[in-house]
């Protein structure tokens, strides 16, 4: 195959030019370079990628936090200021690196070092595009959530390595939510594997092929899955410790939590890992219940897959800068009882759901029935949890004249 | 390839690293984790016979595995709970101590 | 592969030895997580996908987890006494070369052990679920409720008794004070 043919076969189906250039890179290699070559060309995009979506995630992050707040946000360094991640990524290579004397040094070398690998790792099984992932695993949410299990631990090796209270009690405060938060995800994230019949994330997206109508066959458009996913979103949004739930780096409590300690290059690469877990449990959202790359009207699909995948990531992060934007902050104690008395209750609720769908025949019914329980047991939980804390709408008593 | 023997001497050496562990620390929440580490052998040894078995399409072993890590998640669970109720009660961990303090 | 197996053993046993000398009980709950994690390889070496992930998934998002919490709730996350060589310790290990060395000459003298199979038996995540749904539903339930038991039960032994005992003491003015608020 010659330069002129993949050139060819890309113009006949641009969707797959990832794909066609990647085999023809490998092809142009030895036969017993190969199968290295393109582990390497499968491993070179997500860490170019994603860390450049990371770049402009801050920037976007910034100027939109900076909209809401009435505010201009960064505008100095280039054109609108979108430079600005340039800038702030020279400015974290150069800084000084600061490590407390009475720190354990190793650990405290280790922690931001433990906590960006597994993430990357994590990206090996999401499906960016049509035949586009790094390995089709067999249980690939099984090598998802434990890979994800190890970002716990770093946490903790911050927190505890820097000798500094505020780091431990940060440390503390987001291991304890990442645990309670974690099964709620799981066990939302099981409703999909009932549906599927598989662990790997690619059969995922292939059972979400196809249309009804005008509507595509995601699961986000069943009461299951629109309760799967709303949770699945709620514990994301926690796992990854973005706000309202940021009670671990809360920043007018405790400075910034676990990584208080940290400064330079390091304190970058806690942030890396933080938004990159972003991304990978929003891109899990979109395979598991989004339909994956497959686009969301008939009519466009002749738009290539993989830009389906990364617009579908973009809503996330626009509607994560905004949760951030607009909710205060939780309390530790009502955190905890959200995961446990409401999140927890309901994803098993909806677990018995997903398999009275899957046995009952398609049509107008189920559909009534599912929402229906759904929605009780949504009304029943918060009633009750909130009759338990004696909270009442509020009463607003005014001067009398 | 590796031959079966490799992978029985690797689960021999943790157990009994685990086992001297469980002998000879002091801390109650190490004796624990040697405990811990010899179940993992244990674990090791289901896993390399399965493998090597010359059955194609046996599945005892991965199944006995998968049931062994999941009491030693509640082994784990209820072992610390009670060190910590041991803990409030001698405010100690040490296996040592707890016997002569009465 | 012999070298990936070289390492991974070196990694694993070497994480095992740190867990049972280091004297700082928080590094040896981080060498344990190494060793877990050699333990995940090398499943994955033996071509167990499903367990290696399940091993990553319990024993370092879970188990190690719960030893560091317990280490830092029982302030034992300090360094332990450094106490000489003590007959303790020194029984203890004798035991342990003991056990080795009965384990060791029993593997090397039986000609049982002494097998290459060069494909794996075939187990992919759907037949592993199949065979949990059929014929191992029952240890399924069993072990279902073996863990639900463990959870009730870890939470009322790590309970403080004390404290229980003053919450309900105190529980109806608590309440009371809630009433005139809300």
């Amino acid at each position: 195959m010659d330069i002129g043919q993949l050139i060819n076969s890309i113009l006949n189906d641009p969707d797959q030019v990832f794909v066609l250039t990647k085999a023809f890179v490998v092809g142009k290699f030895p036969e017993g370079a190969q199968p290295l070559v393109s582990i390497l060309l499968s491993i070179l995009p997500i860490l170019s990628v994603f860390p450049g979506l990371f770049a402009l995630t801050t920037i976007l992050e910034r100027k939109g936090l900076g909209r809401i707040q009435n505010r201009m946000g960064p505008n100095r360094v280039g054109p609108f200021g979108i430079l600005q991640p340039v800038a702030d990524g020279i400015k974290a290579l150069i800084k000084e690196d600061v490590v407390p004397r009475a720190a354990d040094k190793v650990v405290h070398f280790l922690a931001p070092v433990v906590i960006v690998i597994p993430v990357i790792m994590s990206y090996a099984v999401l499906p960016v595009g049509r035949n586009m992932v790094a390995i089709d695993l067999d249980a690939g949410l099984l090598f998802f959530f434990a890979v994800g299990a190890s970002t716990e631990l770093a946490v903790f090796m911050a927190g505890w390595s820097s000798r500094n209270k505020y780091s431990l009690l940060g440390a503390m405060r987001a291991i304890g939510q990442m645990i309670s938060y974690e099964i709620p995800l799981i066990l939302s994230a099981i409703t999909v594997v009932m549906a599927v019949g598989s662990l790997s994330t690619t059969s995922m997206v292939d059972a979400q092929a196809g249309y009804y109508g005008w509507l595509p066959n995601w699961y986000v458009f069943t009461p299951w899955g629109f309760a799967g996913f709303l949770l699945f979103l709620t514990a994301a949004t926690a796992e990854s410790n973005r706000s309202p739930f940021d009670i671990p780096e809360g920043e007018s409590e405790i400075i910034a939590g676990y990584f208080v300690e940290y400064s330079g290059f390091k304190f970058a690469l806690f942030f890396l890992g933080e938004y990159l877990g972003l991304f990978a449990v929003s891109g899990l959202a979109i395979t598991l219940f989004l339909g994956g790359w497959h686009a969301p009207l008939p009519f466009l699909e002749w738009i290539p897959s993989w830009c389906w995948f990364f617009v579908k990531l973009m809503c996330f992060i626009v509607l994560f800068i905004w949760l951030r934007g607009t909710l205060p902050r939780l309390r530790q104690d009502q955190l905890m009882n959200f995961a446990w008395k409401f999140m927890l209750p309901l994803t098993l609720i909806n677990i018995v759901v997903a398999g009275i769908w899957r046995f009952l025949e398609p049509g107008m019914l189920r559909w009534a029935v599912c929402a229906a329980i759904l929605a009780a047991a949504y009304v029943l939980l918060a009633r009750g949890l909130t009759a338990a804390r004696g909270v009442a709408p509020r009463e607003y008593r005014y001067a009398e004249n | 390839m590796i031959p079966l023997h490799y992978y029985l001497i690797v689960a021999a050496m943790l157990f009994c690293i685990g086992l001297a562990g469980a002998l000879i620390r002091r801390s109650a929440i190490m004796v624990l984790v040697g405990i811990e580490l010899m179940l993992n052998a244990a674990n090791l040894n289901f896993i390399a016979f399965w493998r090597y078995s010359p059955n194609p399409d046996g599945s005892q072993g991965v199944m006995f595995a998968i049931f062994s890590i999941a009491i030693a998640a509640a082994e784990a669970a209820v072992g610390l709970a009670l060190i910590i109720a041991l803990y409030r009660h001698y405010r100690s961990t040490d296996v040592a101590e707890e016997g002569k303090k009465e | 592969m012999e070298l990936a197996f070289v390492i991974i053993a070196t990694v694993t046993l070497g994480g095992a030895v740190a867990v049972m000398s280091l004297r700082h009980l928080v590094h040896c709950a981080l060498a344990l997580v190494v060793t877990f994690a050699g333990l995940g390889a090398m499943y994955l070496l033996l071509s167990a996908e499903f367990v290696a992930f399940v091993q990553l998934l319990v024993y370092v998002g879970a188990v190690a987890i719960l030893i560091v919490f317990a280490l830092l709730l029982t302030r034992s996350a300090t360094v332990e006494p450094h106490q000489g060589l003590l007959h303790s310790k020194v029984a203890g290990v004798g035991i342990a070369l003991l056990a080795f060395g009965t384990i060791i000459s029993a593997l090397l003298t039986s000609s049982r052990f002494d097998r290459t199979q060069i494909t794996a038996p075939s187990l992919t995540v759907r037949q592993i679920g199949e065979e949990l749904m059929t014929r191992y539903v029952l240890p399924l339930e069993v072990i279902g409720l073996l863990l639900t038991a463990a959870t009730i039960g870890a939470v009322v032994i790590a309970m403080d008794e004390r404290k229980v005992a003053d919450r309900s003491k105190s529980a109806e003015p608590e309440h009371a004070a809630e009433d005139k608020h809300g």
